[in-house]
């Protein structure tokens, strides 16, 4: 069985794969992939089962040695990666022989970077699902962010031969987003049109202290609803609240699954991968849809993902 | 009937709304793959969607949450993703390609007509040993100055009562408990804490709860117990479940060091 040792872990390396849905009830979060749409493909492009469980780097990529070689593919964002010191390329398949170094660096695009392998990651499951949840420590790699000297076992699998990689045109349709598409949120008539419009209006920006929990905004701050008389609710994946203070927060893949404040829009699914890519200080803006749209667009990306000119041999 | 507690600014009332036909149901958008059911009553504004005034939670209202709970728990419904349920509230995400809001709603609207059928389980009883005060309740002094009350008698409220786990929320294994005497009902710190000890417990308006892993949190600490609140290795998971009853029970801090020792 293959191995993945941590040489460099980099500034935040966790195992996930696409989370574990269905547990509400009990205060966990679906968690999962930041960039779920990254992973899928990186493990189509290893001839994985698109939720196997990969390795997700955060700005700061980490170096890794395969004593027993291995076949990968790297996803995402360009974290400038080379195998013992030739630059490997992104969104293809590629070889890596026995106690061969892949490297990667500081990020040149979005926030996140992907590491799929032939076999994918094997992970003690917790609720079914191999994602790292960090806040309470389970899951993944013994429930935290990868360390040096971690050894990371891979599953095994019959290794295929040829690689793949992507077509340009797919890999132009995948581009992030920075201007993301909403719906009206729950308490989205509690505030006043004029805030709203605000809202809509103002570019913010993606603040230091973002992270899988929750995607913090700076700009206008948001004028909110008279009196808080709010109880607390469930609360959707990318449901954007208005905390006391205005500044408002994107609830993201690690969210609390209950929260008291109003939220004043939802980012569409289609877009939630575009969410997992955005860096402290990126600018953003948000762009109002009805749900017809959205789930329009939704319709759009999963038939994209499902078609065959995407990827090739 | 529980009488609103609502005094010092404190954000949640517990009142009763029962009418002819017990607690309706309202449906809202949340998101475009999820939707809300609530079981609330909309406070009449003189306009169609007005912003609830004065929003209310009953022991009804939580009643009729636990029922669908427990309904959509027996029978799925395919395509229905994940439910997070709350004071009077569920949330229903679902997979957007396969349903639509309206149907989602269609099939809600089944639901509540036999919730009355739904037997809820017999609640357990469940026992959360507590060391008051000191290093593990840093707010307690607080609270006591702020009720004009003195510690001793604040301990003796906080065990004082069986509470109800309304529901579990926020991080695994938090749950809220309703509801605290109404002289220890205190509104939330006006800047939460950074981090939490895990095991601590806090109170904040009329609710009380314990942190089960290291957090950010707002609620005034007025103790902590040994006890692990949530554990992967253990069957169930959480110790507590929506649903249960819950009573603390005041140990001291040799008592928490052993059963520390026990539960590490």
């Amino acid at each position: 069985m293959g191995v993945i040792q941590v040489q460099e872990p980099g500034l935040f390396t966790t195992v996930q794969d696409l989370g574990r849905e269905g547990f509400g009830a009990m205060g966990v979060s679906a968690s999962g992939a930041a960039d779920a749409i990254s992973l899928r493909l990186g493990n189509r492009l290893v001839g994985n089962d698109e939720g196997a469980a990969g390795l997700e780097m955060t700005l700061l990529g980490g170096t890794f040695i395969f004593p027993e070689g291995a076949l990968l593919a790297l996803t995402g964002s360009d974290f400038g990666a080379a195998l013992d010191g030739q630059p490997v390329e992104l969104w293809s398949s590629f070889e890596v022989k026995a106690e061969q170094s892949l490297r990667l660096g500081p990020t040149r695009t979005g926030a996140r970077c992907y590491l799929c392998v032939r076999g994918g990651i094997e992970a003690r499951l917790f609720l079914g699902s191999a994602s790292t949840h960090i806040l309470s420590g389970l899951g993944g790699h013994e429930g935290r962010a990868l360390r040096k000297e971690d050894a990371l076992k891979i599953a095994a699998e019959s290794r295929v031969i040829h690689e793949r990689r992507m077509t340009a045109r797919s890999l132009k349709e995948l581009q992030p987003r920075k201007v993301l598409r909403v719906t009206e949120g729950p308490q989205s008539d509690w505030f006043p049109e004029s805030a709203r419009r605000l809202f809509y209006e103002s570019r913010y920006r993606v603040a230091e202290e973002s992270n899988r929990m929750g995607i913090r905004l700076e700009g206008a701050v948001i004028p909110l609803p008279s009196s808080g008389d709010m109880i607390s609710e469930g609360v959707s994946l990318g449901a954007i609240q208005v905390p006391e203070g205005g500044k408002p927060i994107v609830l993201f893949v690690e969210q609390q699954t209950t929260g008291g404040y109003p939220k004043i829009a939802n980012v569409i699914s289609a877009d939630f991968h575009s969410l997992g890519q955005l860096r402290p200080r990126d600018e953003i803006r948000f762009e109002r849809v009805d749900s017809e749209t959205a789930r329009a667009l939704l319709r759009e990306q999963k038939e994209f993902l499902a078609s065959e000119e995407l990827l090739f041999e | 009937m529980p009488v609103p507690l609502g005094r010092r600014g404190v954000r949640y009332t517990f009142a009763s709304m029962d009418t002819a036909a017990g607690v309706g149901a309202r449906f809202q958008f949340s998101s475009d793959q999820s939707l809300l059911v609530y079981f609330d009553q909309l406070k009449e504004q003189g306009r169609a969607r007005a912003r609830p005034q004065q929003s209310q939670i009953t022991l009804q209202a939580n009643e009729k949450v636990r029922r669908l709970l427990r309904l959509l728990e027996s029978e799925p419904v395919a395509g229905v993703r994940n439910l997070h349920p709350a004071y009077c509230s569920l949330l229903v995400k679902f997979d957007a390609l396969r349903l639509r809001h309206e149907e989602v709603e269609a099939i809600l609207r089944g639901y509540l007509e036999r919730l009355d059928e739904v037997s809820l389980p017999e609640p357990r009883l469940v026992e959360i040993p507590v060391c008051y005060g000191g290093e593990f309740g840093a707010d307690l002094a607080e609270v006591c100055a702020m009720s004009g009350i003195t510690a001793a008698q604040a301990i003796e409220m906080h065990v004082s009562v069986e509470y109800l786990v309304y529901f579990l929320g926020f991080v695994p294994g938090f749950a809220y408990l309703g509801e605290l005497p109404e002289a220890l009902v205190t509104p939330r710190l006006a800047t939460p804490r950074r981090k939490v000890p895990a095991g601590s417990v806090g109170i904040a308006g009329n609710q009380t709860g314990v942190y089960p892993f290291a957090t950010p949190g707002g609620w005034r600490l007025i103790g902590r117990t040994p006890v692990a609140m949530f554990r992967a290795e253990r069957e169930g998971l959480s110790m507590l479940t929506i649903g249960d009853r819950v009573r603390f029970a005041p140990i001291s801090a040799e008592r928490f060091a052993a059963l520390e020792k026990e539960w590490a």
